[in-house]
């Protein structure tokens, strides 16, 4: 009875200690002796176990602070935490291990899928650039929705229910309608279908719970912080392969074969989850990068947009209207957008508005203005030329990033005003989120047939 | 009295290393230690020692390695280098320009409180 009180408590004071990252399970175990003999010194001067351990925990002072002044002294331990094992704690370390071993055994099914079809005769080849095209997410990104369904313990009927039919809808869609080679829907299927595959991807990673806000935002997080890691990996790999092949070729050995067939498809479609992983793995790694990255985009993409805003009229409007126009403005938005995300993600839900806030309002009525230019001078031409896909695909994205936009402009000006709490923002844009993918499965599902494949 | 935060960091590299001088040592002896040639009149945070002990370990001024305490736990035990008690001897003097200094302002000025403990038997013997 004596011992058993304290033994609890430092059982509970351990595991706090043990959440600080920085804070080693060495150290842990230095600090959890000190903290023994300082109870053991209290208690012989007669305090009481409970008295001698609040007096001794106290005395060890604030762990935040003492966690803290570790992470200076150990900078690097915040990303010695990505690599495979981490403290001898047994049990966390046989799941690291095996959650390792189910990612490479992905990672590498997913780069093997791509090399089945060169087995049944559909080579790497010209005539089959738009099969590779048009199915290209399919080989990875059911791989990856089998890791978030693994790593949310979602059960088999709900995975079925939830990810065949849309990756089975996508299969076929792509490879049943019979599309016109290089024609405009099949190059449509082939950035729309990965789109609206994430987006089915992102119905496992919520663990099927899509009602939840929360975890919607998760998921936009995750994306965020996907295509960055996605970026560095890639970036690397890049490097890698320039050298290894500069590095033959002084041997007179010539990959020019093994590398397109092999080395970039294989890699670029593992480090997909490779990248998916990671950010599973290591959030808080990225979320200190998601907010620099912002804080420094926002302002120099504002600029961009401002000195867009006094060229056209200074170049006495627009000259070349097209729909390559079209496709960049919507770039344009799609940037501003995901930089309106990111900061969302990474900020704190409770700070009143600041200087950012009104900045970022900025960013997003200017991006508006452009698109507003732009599409007003491009109203006759569509009218003029007929609606081709290509346009009606524009145009539609078009659409969907103005709303969003506009409405974010509008609960924006609210929370800087302080009429709405910042909740609401967040809100708008979780609540968006199905939108991009049921543009994109329009996008798939109908075009090619409104269209007559072409 | 509380000791100015800056100067209990200021002279917590010189302590540690000088008490680890006397003999190695691990964490909760050395501030015991502390505490006793201060007569409890300096507090540290104790959790903050530790991180104290990695950064000299990583400058080389100590070198640590786990032992087995009495009581059966592991406990990381830390010797003091040779390039540590050049450091220390270092800091000494140091220490001892400022302390010689301020000393001789204590005396010529007559200022303040009458010192709490004897003269110059605080840190630096």
């Amino acid at each position: 009875m004596l011992h058993s009180e304290p033994e609890t408590q430092i059982g509970h004071w351990r595991g706090y200690v043990q959440r600080h990252r920085a804070i080693s399970a060495g150290d842990a175990e230095e600090l959890e002796d000190h903290l023994r003999e300082q109870i053991a010194d209290l208690e012989q001067a007669g305090l009481s176990g409970g008295e001698a351990f609040l007096v001794a925990v106290r005395r060890m002072g604030d762990l935040d602070q003492v966690s803290r002044e570790f992470a200076r002294e150990h900078s690097e331990r915040l990303w010695k935490q990505l690599v495979l094992t981490s403290g001898p704690d047994e049990q966390t370390d046989a799941h690291a291990r095996r959650e390792l071993a189910i990612v490479l055994g992905l990672a590498v099914a997913s780069a093997l899928a791509i090399k089945v079809p060169p087995l049944v005769g559909l080579g790497w080849t010209d005539d089959s650039a738009g099969f590779y095209a048009r199915n290209l997410s399919l080989f990875v990104l059911p791989f990856l929705a089998a890791f978030f369904a693994w790593k949310r313990q979602l059960s088999w009927s709900d995975s079925l229910r939830l990810l065949v039919p849309p990756f089975a809808l996508g299969a076929v869609v792509a490879n049943a309608y019979p599309f016109t080679e290089n024609g405009a829907t099949e190059v449509l299927t082939a950035i729309h279908l990965p789109i609206a595959l994430w987006l089915a991807a992102g119905l496992a990673y919520v663990s099927g719970d899509v009602g939840s806000h929360r975890r919607r935002m998760d998921f936009i997080r995750f994306t965020g912080e996907w295509v960055v890691y996605y970026a560095l990996l890639a970036l690397g790999g890049g490097v890698l392969v320039g050298l290894t092949t500069a590095g033959f070729a002084t041997l007179e050995v010539n990959l020019s074969t093994v590398v397109p067939e092999w080395v970039l498809p294989c890699g670029a479609l593992g480090a997909v989850i490779i990248a998916g992983w990671l950010v599973e793995a290591k959030q808080s790694v990225v979320e200190n990068i998601a907010p620099v990255l912002t804080r420094v985009f926002t302002p120099l993409t504002t600029l961009m947009l401002l000195a867009l805003l006094v060229a056209i009229p200074a170049a006495g409007g627009l000259v070349e209207v097209d729909r390559t126009l079209l496709i960049l403005v919507d770039l344009i938005l799609v940037l501003v957008l995901g930089l309106l995300l990111y900061a969302l993600s990474a900020r704190d839900p409770h700070a009143p508005p600041d200087t950012f806030d009104r900045l970022q309002l900025l960013l997003v009525v200017s991006a508006l203005a452009v698109d507003a230019l732009m599409l007003y001078a491009m109203f006759g031409r569509v009218a003029e030329f007929g609606v081709s896909p290509n346009k009606a695909a524009a145009l539609g994205l078009n659409l969907v990033l103005l709303v969003n936009l506009a409405w974010a402009a509008r609960l924006s000006i609210g929370f800087l005003r302080r009429r709405l709490p910042f909740t609401r923002l967040e809100r708008w844009q979780t609540t968006y989120l199905p939108v991009y993918g049921i543009w994109a499965a329009v996008v798939v599902l109908t075009f090619p047939l409104a269209f007559g494949f072409a | 009295m509380k000791i100015d935060k800056d100067l209990v960091a200021a002279s917590a590299t010189p302590l540690v290393l000088g008490i680890l001088a006397d003999g190695g040592s691990y964490g909760y002896a050395i501030l015991k230690r502390v505490n006793e040639l201060s007569t409890g009149r300096m507090t540290w945070t104790d959790g903050m020692l530790y991180p104290l002990l990695h950064r000299l370990e990583r400058l080389g001024y100590v070198a640590a390695s786990w032992q087995v305490a009495p009581s059966g736990r592991r406990r990381r035990h830390y010797e003091i280098t040779a390039s540590g008690k050049q450091a220390l001897a270092e800091r000494r003097q140091q220490w001892e320009v400022v302390t010689g200094a301020l000393d001789r302002v204590w005396r010529e000025a007559a200022i303040g409180p009458k010192p709490l403990l004897a003269p110059a038997a605080g840190l630096e013997r």
